[in-house]
C-alpha cells in the first residue's frame, strides 16, 4: 500500500521532469532553457529522494548530495557564460 | 505510532510531488523568463523540500536514525535555490532577454543606464522608474 503511492510520487515527478524537458527543447532563450535545467536537476534529486524511501535504504542519500551541488554548480557557470561570455577570466576586471 | 508517522512522510512525499508538477506546469505556461524563475526556483525548491523532510521523517521513525546527509541536503536545497534563480535572472537581463509586455516596472535598468556595473547603493540615487 505505502509503494503504491511512493510509486504515484515518482510518476508525478517523472510529469514534471517531461515538463521541464518541454521548456528545456522550446525555450526562446538560453535563459529559459538554464532554468529548465535547474529544475530538472532539483526534480530528479527528489525522485532519488523518493527512490530511497520507494527501496527502502539508505545507500542513495549521497546521490543527493551530489545531484544538488552539481545543478548548483552547473547552472552558476552557465549563468556566468552567458553574462560575460567566458567563465574563467583572467586579470581582475570584475 | 510509527506507522502513523510513516503514512505522514508519505503524504510529504506525495504533496512534495504534486508541488513540483505544479511548478513544471508554471515553467510551461508562464509568459516570460522573469516570471517562470519564480516557478522553476521557489516552487520547485518548496516541492523538494517537502519530499526531503518525509524521506528523513521516513527513516527517523523507520530505521531509528537520524540521517544527516538527508539534513545536508535540506539546507544545501535551502540556500543554494535562490541563488541559482537570482544568478540566471541577471544573467537573463544583462544579455538582454525581453521583459513580458504586461510587466509594471524595471528597477534594474536605471541602475544600468546611470552607473554600469556598480550595486544597488546606486538605485536610491538614480530616478524612480516610470510607470507605463
Amino acid at each position: 500500500m505505502i509503494n503504491v503511492f511512493l510509486n504515484l510520487a515518482l510518476a508525478i515527478l517523472a510529469l514534471a521532469v517531461l515538463g521541464c524537458a518541454y521548456r528545456l527543447i522550446v525555450g526562446p532563450s538560453r535563459s529559459d532553457r538554464i532554468a529548465a535545467l535547474d529544475t530538472i536537476g532539483i526534480v530528479l534529486l527528489a525522485m532519488v529522494a523518493v527512490l530511497c524511501m520507494r527501496l527502502d535504504t539508505q545507500a542513495l542519500t549521497e546521490i543527493i548530495l551530489v545531484i544538488g551541488i552539481l545543478t548548483f554548480i552547473g547552472t552558476t557557470v552557465l549563468a556566468r557564460y552567458i553574462e560575460r561570455g567566458s567563465v574563467i577570466e583572467d586579470g581582475d576586471d570584475r | 505510532m510509527a506507522t502513523i508517522v510513516e503514512w505522514i512522510a508519505i503524504a510529504l512525499a506525495l504533496a512534495g510531488a504534486i508541488v513540483c508538477a505544479i511548478s513544471a506546469f508554471g515553467l510551461i505556461r508562464l509568459p516570460d523568463v522573469y516570471l517562470r524563475s519564480h516557478a522553476a526556483t521557489k516552487s520547485a525548491a518548496l516541492g523538494v523540500l517537502f519530499v526531503l523532510v518525509g524521506a528523513f521523517l521516513f527513516f527517523w521513525v523507520v530505521d531509528g536514525e537520524i540521517n544527516a546527509k538527508l539534513l545536508l541536503a535540506i539546507l544545501f536545497v535551502f540556500i543554494t535555490s535562490p541563488v541559482a534563480g537570482h544568478l540566471n535572472g541577471r544573467a537573463a537581463y544583462r544579455s538582454g532577454v525581453k521583459l513580458w509586455k504586461g510587466s509594471v516596472r524595471d528597477d534594474f535598468k536605471p541602475v544600468l543606464e546611470s552607473g554600469g556595473k556598480s550595486g544597488p547603493e546606486t538605485a536610491h540615487e538614480a530616478e524612480p522608474p516610470k510607470r507605463p
